[in-house]
């Protein structure tokens, strides 16, 4: 009875301390969450009117999908419609090609994953560089984001420092980097993996591509259908970086990022960044609304399963989500197993749903991570009840053919021990009979539960008899 | 008032003190108490697990069994959540008995009252440093204490019933709502973020100083107790709410 989540997961916790070390920096954030959730007398107001006008503009999405491209178009933006992510990548590179583009600049975009953007546009000899610094350092390694807000958290500052020496940055802005702190010789730093040290040289580093692009993409939290303008929230300024220096802007939004106007973007402005990362509001807020004088500004609205998604009559509500992350860090076990022990490119609470509406063949592996405590949609600015549809997902695994055959032996054991009351009884007499035996009322396997516990000791009478014999008094 | 009592399986098994301890303390309140014969469990392994359907009968059987009762009152947060909260799911209808279902704590604090305790002779001495463990469907379904998750005034129910203890003193872990790992089929299915997850809940619990664990699921207590007496943990106890409610009983 393993899934592969299991299994990645029992490797990640063979080390104690790194568990640890991942469990407090993400518990940290969703501390910081609460110091500013306590503060603020109507939070559950918010939480509630966010629920709402995301109900509301779903179930109203093609209305305000038609307003937003009106008023973006109005606005002098050129606005496309992907239906899956081939088409996607199909109109960006249509765009690229129009303007001779050979460097990207992009900011930190989950629907660009979600669509293989930059292997895509790799393929096609055009050069992406992320400037999310999380982002960067992970593309410099060549691995995925393992958070959808902290991405590279699980990475170390010596593991940072020995990559920014293999692809020569340290060499080519260290000693600006080393100056700018007031340091004349980088040594040190570099001998200590000095976090400033290396953000500095990442910063340089950027530079250089955010000054030799010809293009500048991001993508977007909101987009507010009243004006036709997109809303895009970091804490680096990198989006408005990368947007600054390229005459050429191409966003992506997912079709479920649509709000209705600004009284809406207010409440979800106050949820976001609170949620996420645990600050009142991300350092830079930015609202893109035309193409630059002599620019252009492309947006590409991209659905890749997304109205299927909304089809769902028990897990539309999913939709609702604006990526903050939070119920990862409150997952005690996304904590606890980090982000590639899931299947799917978005772990925690809401990759689990979003995995199994995406793709459950490939993503059912990923149900059996949950405890179902129920902080998640405790949690969740928007209240999905993410919990919940992870208890609705496994009661469809069966017909899906992805039951666990284990568990469905117990449970049908169980089926006609619990609702046979003679059986039952009868079972429990003989029960302490288990104590020597492997368990068959609970159903516990005993290697699994054993491996850390020592098994329950059988009462030698149980509740049941000692009422029957009277000595329940 | 007529109370049915629901031992829910695995209390009826292992823990039968936990069940008679119940009895005891609701009867010497003055209240009437049943219990009928053919209970067996609330359905929550096959659920969990992912087989609720297979739970119908059972459901059906407990509707009918305990129909009769103005409450039903049962010494597991978790299970009285699952019938309360999950029973009508599974047969597509109303099911009157699992409306009246209630945790001992939530019926001790909620329908009785802590003033009415007293006043019908509640009394108790716990001479001890104990930690409460706020278990999940306790805090998140039943309400037993606010979520720390919410903005919303503290309460801890569990905190208030056995505040009319004498001699106890009660801490609370860092962390006190923190899930512990057990979770059913979890605990076997994903054994390793389960027992992680036990043993950071055990060390924030040690971590208060205090002598016990206390909480009103005897399953959570299960779980805990089964790892730390592998891991040769000694520094710390684990008694269920009703088992220190009933002292002197």
């Amino acid at each position: 009875m393993s899934t592969k989540h299991s299994k990645a997961a029992e490797k990640f916790l063979k080390d104690y301390d790194k568990v640890t070390r991942h469990d407090q920096t993400f518990w940290s954030v969703r501390a910081k969450r609460d110091v500013l959730a306590y503060e603020l007398k109507e939070w559950e107001q918010l939480r509630e009117a966010a629920s709402n006008i995301k109900k509301h503009t779903i179930t109203h999405l093609a209305d305000y999908l038609e307003e937003f491209e009106r008023n973006a178009t109005a606005n002098g933006a050129i606005v496309h419609w992907a239906k899956d992510a081939d088409e996607y990548n199909d109109i960006v590179m249509q765009i690229m090609q129009a303007h001779d583009v050979h460097k990207v600049v992009k900011g930190k975009s989950m629907l660009t994953e979600e669509c293989h953007l930059n292997s895509n546009l790799i393929k096609h000899g055009i050069d992406v560089v992320e400037t999310d610094l999380g982002e960067r350092i992970l593309q410099l390694m060549g691995l995925p984001p393992s958070h959808i807000i902290m991405p590279a958290i699980h990475i170390t500052r010596e593991q940072v420092k020995d990559n920014f020496a293999q692809q020569g940055i340290l060499e080519k802005n260290g000693k600006m980097g080393a100056e700018s702190m007031g340091v004349s010789d980088k040594t040190q730093l570099e001998a200590e993996a000095d976090p400033t040290y290396l953000t500095r040289c990442a910063r340089y580093h950027l530079r250089d591509n955010f000054m030799e692009a010809e293009c500048g993409m991001t993508g977007a939290n909101f987009a507010i259908a009243s004006t036709g303008e997109i809303v895009v929230c970091t804490n680096e300024g990198n989006a408005d970086m990368s947007t600054s220096v390229p005459l050429l802007h191409i966003a992506s939004v997912g079709i479920e990022k649509v709000i209705p106007n600004y009284d809406a973007m207010g409440v979800f402005q106050r949820l976001l960044a609170r949620h996420g990362t645990g600050q009142a509001t991300t350092v830079y807020t930015s609202h893109f609304r035309k193409p630059r004088p002599e620019g252009e500004f492309h947006i590409i609205l991209v659905d890749n399963g997304r109205s299927n998604f909304l089809a769902d009559p028990e897990h539309w509500q999913t939709l609702k989500c604006m990526r903050c992350g939070a119920c990862m860090n409150t997952c005690p076990v996304y904590r606890r197993s980090m982000g590639y022990s899931y299947t799917y490119f978005i772990p925690g609470p809401i990759g689990i749903n979003l995995g199994m509406l995406k793709d459950k063949d490939a993503n059912y592996h990923n149900c059996s991570a949950c405890s179902l405590c129920l902080s998640c949609e405790n949690v969740c600015p928007v209240q999905v009840d993410l919990g919940t549809q992870i208890y609705k997902w496994r009661q469809n695994l069966d017909s899906m053919g992805h039951a666990d055959p284990m568990k469905k032996a117990m449970s049908q054991g169980m089926k006609i021990l619990f609702q046979n009351p003679k059986l039952y009884t009868t079972a429990l007499k003989f029960a302490p009979l288990a104590n020597s035996l492997p368990s068959f009322l609970t159903g516990i396997k005993l290697n699994a539960w054993c491996k850390y516990h020592t098994m329950p000791h059988f009462a030698s009478k149980s509740f049941h008899e000692m009422w029957k014999k009277g000595e329940v008094k | 008032m007529k109370i049915g009592l629901f031992i829910p399986c695995y209390v009826d098994a292992l823990y039968p003190e936990v069940g008679v301890l119940t009895y005891r303390l609701l009867t010497s309140l003055g209240l009437e108490v049943e219990y009928p014969e053919k209970q067996t469990c609330c359905g929550q392994p096959m659920g969990n697990a992912g087989f609720q359907g297979m739970a119908d009968k059972l459901v059906e059987n407990y509707d009918e069994l305990f129909r009769p009762y103005d409450y039903v009152v049962a010494p597991s947060a978790s299970c009285a959540a699952y019938v309360r909260f999950f029973h009508q799911g599974i047969v597509k209808h109303e099911c009157e008995a699992a409306k009246r279902t209630m945790d001992v704590v939530e019926f001790l604090h909620d329908v009785i009252g802590l003033e009415n305790m007293k006043a019908r002779g509640f009394k108790a001495s716990f001479p001890h440093k104990v930690s409460l463990h706020n278990s999940c469907h306790g805090v998140r379904e039943l309400g037993l204490s606010s979520p720390s998750e919410k903005s919303i005034p503290r309460f801890n129910k569990i905190r208030d019933l056995l505040s009319i203890v004498n001699d106890i003193e009660i801490v609370e872990p860092e962390r006190p709502d923190e899930c512990c790992g057990f979770g059913g089929m979890f605990s076997v299915e994903e054994p390793d973020v389960s027992a992680r997850m036990g043993r950071d809940k055990i060390a924030r619990h040690i971590a208060t100083g205090a002598e016990y664990i206390t909480g009103p699921d005897s399953s959570c207590l299960m779980h805990m107790s089964g790892i730390a007496a592998k891991d040769g943990e000694k520094r710390i106890k684990f008694i269920h709410v009703v088992e220190i409610l009933a002292q002197g009983l």
